[in-house]
């Protein structure tokens, strides 16, 4: 069942490629179709879930692959895994919807739905995937349509940024890939995840360190977390409407997941030495995000950049090791797929109307189009942190998680983490209210006073409906997230307990 | 009604989602959806104080908790704790907004959001009345942060013009700079109680000395953070006065009588906490007491300047705040307590009354008023209750909470409180008479024929009256009813606070203090007992008056702040982004750019692709479709890929 979650999409690119390009209405259809059966199987996966064990590995598949290197086809979800697998098939299926009747320049709906499928089965194999060889080719399949919706469907810029992504990327991969030929030969001639896991810790420090450093320049990359974060906004602002809701929804999680389910358990040993350090990237990149944010004049841009600083919150409760910060840290991922993908549907669909993403040329689109700006006010809210929204409980455990890391780090350290990171969300404030007075309050412009500006139409509401309402039901109810992650967390976070304790002795 | 008093935020959340939904259809635009919701919860409200008051001594807190969820091995839920703290904040909460939400139908009328600002009203007060009944500090920060949203909402209700939007901006981010506090406050207490957000749990355990001393002053000190921005308590208060942009009704509700006590509700909510932690029993000078005095000086003074009549009154509650703020800084809980409530009546009052006035002058300037006595009875009379009620005067409810201060401050052995609180009530007595006199008095020097605003408006007034006159009787000497009902007690700590009685020589001196500053005022403005432009010529009142006109320069430091992040700062973040971070990256794109050039045209071309040639003419025709892709990049990759295999190579023999 899992493997139809993870192959239908491509399946259905197969498909698509079968359909002749001057049929666009069956194209689009048949792309619906295909990323609707996705999100079923998906939400059968969800029900069929057993959530009192929600750590255990779950719609196991284990059948030999690569014999030579002693490769296996793994997949299996636990509860880290199954939220995020399920946010991938939701937003695909609402950027199908989302691109239904504005599809980029050159249009061409065939390519770019295929690309989207192709796309989906990469983001949906990371989640599932429990080898590492396996892990990797769906990582890097991730990479190849996204640098071609943004290098064909893309903005003015849009060479220069495919081309930064791609090969920013790919170098990350290439550390990555070495660190786990690395753990094939040090940890016992398997490239099983949960073989890794349980064996853990036995590789010596110093080489744990080295592969870890591998790990986490493939990783960070990704994430992306400061320094490594220069991909990101160029990608973001080049990025076609819907590139970039994926980007950021999605393939934004997929460095974050990596450190969960595959860099801290294996190696709970490095994890601890690193820690400290990667917490303090994370809460430089939530001040300097913020920083970025405020002094940017496009409102795309404004947003990418706001997504450094959340991951900074993300990371923040991840480099903590502690079982608050990890659930964080998963809640964060969801959440900023929620919020941050709708605040860049919202940007598409202004530049769409105004033809500019300025902030100085915007401003009154509570007036122009109410429902537009409503929805953008509830975002940027949602994005802030507001308590009873999604994105506060990303958050707040986050900062909480640091006053008392995991038994063996530094409290001291973590609490400065912790009190910057409280700063950043005075920050997060500032440059959201200050994006929403700029687009949404104040007069209308002259220069569009007689521009006809519609507003919300119906691909878009149903495209948004679903984001706005997880965003609040899950701010309402966390506990949807959290019955799904903690266990899961638990016993990533006991392996490093395990290592403190054994340090101990 | 104790025991479901969950109930009472309950309904106006579902009058607020009812309002957003339907108001538009409703036959008045979905006010008397509000109106309803509120009328209920005041009932129940005083249904559930009722019940409080008649329950038998000693009155225990009634507590529910359910769990929300589960994270991390920790039970995170949401609850009730009701005790008589609570039970009158939410008989306040509920008559004040019940008063604002009718007095809004005429204020508000014809307001091309009016369906809107009625569901903002609704989903104010239900955050607020969450953050009353919390059992928990979560669940209060949650209610906590949702007014402040709402705040936000409701001063830029009219955002079309920029200085609305920034006044709202303002708010919400001075208020959140506080709350960083308040967050880490929260944290710090949360690990240092075992992991636990019971508040009353926490009280318990600092009182008993279970959380060692230096962990409580420091998490007192963060959350009093957060009281400082909530509250505007100095060096945080600039926002309160700007947050006057809003409508006055928001003003009357969360500006004056309701939000911006929330902070003083966390204190008194927390008191345990604060008690122990800035060690108030030992009567030494504390940084609560000191803020709360500061801050009732310096807004004192700056409602002198005012010309905006709606600023004297906000400056005005900056003060009172500070009062009891203060108040619970001497260790005076009760009084601190009972300045809250009687408060909220008489400054809901007087804003609603401005409210009126500006409704009816189109104006917020005092001196585009004047003369206003006969032309508008019955907010004159009211307002006049309101600011006697204010300037302490016998028997109005501001004399006795503010005595209860000024004996707390003496008998807990804090002279230079009492100085202050002396001080304040001189200048309250003061500036109220000035404003008084410049609305009220004298020829009317505005445009347009001023007329008294309609009962929708008035009624409120007048029924607001009563409790301003009225309400401080409660704890008059030999009734003490206040005391009675609304204690602060932990169960399993003995009592600390000790009731106190009611002093003649001291009531008597507050109160001559109170009619000296209406004297001295009088005499500037009606008698002209005083040379006129005394600031104008003599040089020290003069700097005196250019620095509270700037309002101590404060707020142009703050943007000063501000905007050195937002340009240097943000700039120079930015600038290092696009040159150093990005320029290190497309130096290598450069770098290994050029090497693949250097590869493709000696090695490549010359050598390989002269074997190549012979068989590709055959395969020209494919070719030229693949060329359509492979544009030179092509070849930066497969040197990347190159390096990183090389990488590789290099790191097995390395490993192995």
């Amino acid at each position: 069942m899992l493997t139809v979650a993870v192959f239908l999409p491509i399946v259905g690119a197969a498909v698509l490629a079968l359909i002749p390009r001057s049929r666009e209405e069956m194209i689009k259809a048949a792309a619906l179709l295909i990323t609707a059966a996705t999100t079923i199987v998906g939400i059968s996966l969800l029900f069929g879930f057993d959530y009192s064990d929600a750590g255990r590995l779950q719609y196991s598949a284990n059948h030999g692959w690569i014999d030579v290197i002693n490769s296996r086809y793994h997949i299996g979800i636990d509860g880290i895994s199954l939220p995020l697998l399920i946010l991938s098939m939701v937003i695909t299926l609402l950027c199908v919807i989302y691109s239904w009747d504005h599809f980029p320049e050159p249009h061409n709906p065939k390519a770019f739905l295929i690309l989207m499928l192709v796309l989906e089965t990469g983001m949906n194999g990371t989640f599932a995937a429990q080898d590492l060889i396996l892990f990797f080719v769906f990582f890097e399949l991730v990479l190849l349509p996204m640098y071609f919706m943004i290098g064909v469907w893309g903005g003015p810029n849009r060479q220069y940024a495919a081309i930064k992504f791609f090969l920013y990327t790919l170098f990350g991969s290439a550390l990555m890939i070495l660190s786990f030929l690395a753990l094939y030969f040090k940890g016992g001639q398997t490239f099983d995840i949960p073989l890794l896991i349980a064996q853990g810790g036995t590789i010596a420090h110093g080489t744990q360190l080295l592969i870890f450093g591998g790990l986490f320049m493939g990783f960070a990359i990704k994430v992306p977390m400061f320094p490594f974060h220069t991909w990101l906004p160029d990608a973001h602002t080049e990025a076609p409407t819907v590139g970039s809701v994926i980007l950021a929804a999605v393939l934004l999680k997929l460095g974050c997941y990596g450190f969960i389910r595959i860099a801290i358990p294996i190696l709970p040993d490095a994890a601890k030495s690193w820690a400290p350090w990667i917490g303090l990237l994370a809460v430089i990149g939530i001040i300097y995000g913020a920083l970025g944010c405020l002094a940017q004049r496009d409102m795309k841009r404004l947003i990418a950049f706001s997504s450094v600083a959340h991951m900074g919150f993300v990371m923040l409760g991840i480099a903590t090791l502690t079982s608050f910060g990890i659930n964080a840290a998963v809640f964060g991922m969801v959440a900023h797929g929620l919020i941050t993908g709708m605040l860049f549907f919202i940007a598409g669909s202004i530049q769409e109307r105004f033809h500019t993403r300025e902030l100085a040329r915007l401003g009154g689109l509570l007036l122009q189009a109410p429902r537009l700006g409503w929805i953008l006010g509830f975002c940027a809210f949602a994005s802030l942190g507001l308590p009873g929204l999604a994105g506060f409980w990303g958050e707040f455990p986050a900062i909480l998680s640091a006053y008392q890391p995991a038994a063996g780090l530094s409290q001291l350290t973590f609490r400065v983490y912790m009190a910057v990171a409280a700063i950043g969300t005075v920050f997060a404030a500032g440059y959201l209210l200050w994006m929403l007075q700029r687009v949404a309050f104040g007069t209308i412009k002259t220069e569009f006073e007689n521009a006809h500006i519609h507003d919300v139409h119906i691909p878009e509401y149903l495209a948004w409906t679903p984001l706005l309402l997880g965003i609040l039901l899950f701010g309402i109810f966390p506990h949807l997230i959290f019955h799904m992650t903690d266990q899961a967390v638990g016993l990533v976070t006991s392996s490093v307990g395990a290592v403190s304790s054994a340090a101990g002795r | 009604m104790l025991h479901n008093a969950w109930l009472i935020p309950l309904i106006p959340a579902v009058s607020f989602f009812l309002i957003l939904f339907f108001g538009k259809r409703m036959p008045k635009k979905g006010c008397e959806i509000g109106i309803a919701a509120l009328g209920l919860a005041f009932v129940l409200a005083v249904v559930a104080a009722a019940q409080w008051i008649g329950k038998a001594e000693p009155r225990e807190a009634v507590h529910a908790h359910h769990t929300w969820f589960n994270m991390g091995g920790i039970d995170f839920g949401f609850g009730i704790h009701v005790d008589g703290l609570t039970v009158m904040m939410l008989v306040v909460v509920t008559f004040i907004s019940l008063m604002v939400h009718i007095y809004s139908t005429g204020y508000m009328h014809g307001d091309r959001r009016f369906t809107y600002f009625f569901a903002a009203l609704s989903l104010f007060t239900s955050a607020m009345l969450m953050l009353v009944v919390a059992d928990n500090t979560l669940q209060l920060m949650i209610g906590w942060e949702l007014v402040g949203l709402c705040s936000f909402m409701l001063i830029g209700h009219w955002w079309e013009e920029g200085v609305n939007s920034g006044a709202a901006i303002k708010a919400f981010i001075t208020t959140r700079t506080g709350d960083v506090g308040l967050m880490l406050g929260i944290i710090t207490l949360f690990f240092a109680a075992g992991r636990n957000f019971d508040i009353e749990h926490l009280n318990h355990e600092a009182l008993t000395g279970a959380i060692g001393h230096g962990t409580l002053l420091v998490g007192a000190c963060l959350l009093f953070l957060g009281v400082m921005g909530k509250s505007a308590q100095f060096p945080l208060h600039v926002w309160l006065p700007d947050a006057m942009a809003g409508p006055t009704p928001v003003s009357a509700l969360i500006h004056a009588a309701t939000m911006v006590v929330a902070g003083v509700y966390l204190v008194a909510r927390l008191y345990g906490v604060f008690f122990t932690g800035f060690s108030i029993q030992a009567g030494g000078v504390n940084f609560v007491a000191i803020i709360g005095a500061i801050t009732v000086l310096i807004a004192a003074a700056l409602a002198f300047v005012q010309d905006d009549v709606k600023k004297v009154l906000a400056y005005s509650t900056v003060s009172q705040l500070g009062y009891m703020i203060m108040a619970l800084g001497v260790g005076a809980w009760s009084a601190g307590v009972f300045h809250l409530f009687t408060h909220a009546f008489f400054k809901a009052l007087l804003f609603l009354g401005s409210g009126s006035l500006i409704h009816s002058v189109h104006s917020n300037n005092m001196s585009e008023m004047g003369g206003l006595r006969k032309k508008m009875p019955t907010t004159f009379w009211t307002f006049i209750v309101g600011s006697v009620a204010l300037a302490g005067i016998f028997p109005l409810a501001g004399f006795w909470s503010k005595d209860e201060i000024l004996l707390g401050a003496s008998k807990n052995g804090y002279p230079l409180m009492l100085v202050v609180g002396i001080l304040g009530a001189f200048m309250t007595a003061a500036y109220m008479t000035r404003a008084c006199y410049l609305i009220f008095a004298g020829e009317y020097r505005g445009h347009g024929h001023p007329h008294e605003s309609p009962p929708s408006m008035a009624w409120p007034l007048r029924i607001l009256a009563v409790p301003a006159a009225l309400a401080g009787l409660l704890n008059a000497p030999g009734i003490g009813l206040f005391h009675k009902w609304v204690d602060f007690e932990v169960p399993g700590v003995p009592p600390f606070l000790h009731e106190h009685s009611f002093n003649v020589p001291l009531a008597g001196a507050s109160l001559a203090v109170a009619v000296l500053g209406i004297g001295v005022a009088a005499g500037y403005y009606f008698r002209n007992a005083f040379p006129l432009g005394l600031s104008e010529r003599v040089p020290i009142l003069k700097t005196g008056e250019r620095i509270l006109v700037h309002k101590y320069y404060l707020d142009d430091l703050f943007l000063a702040i501000v905007r050195g992040i937002q340009y240097p700062i943000a700039k120079a973040a930015y600038w290092f982004n696009q040159h150093v971070l990005d320029g290190v990256i497309n130096g290598v794109g450069k770098g290994a750019q050029a090497s693949a050039q250097l590869v493709y045209e000696v090695i490549d071309q010359r050598v390989i692709d002269g074997v190549v040639n012979g068989a590709g003419m055959s395969a020209e025709e494919g070719g030229s479709i693949l060329r359509h892709v492979q544009s030179g990049r092509v070849q930066q990759y497969a040197a990347v890929l190159f390096g990183a295999a090389a990488v590789f190579a290099i790191g097995l023999v390395f490993l192995t």
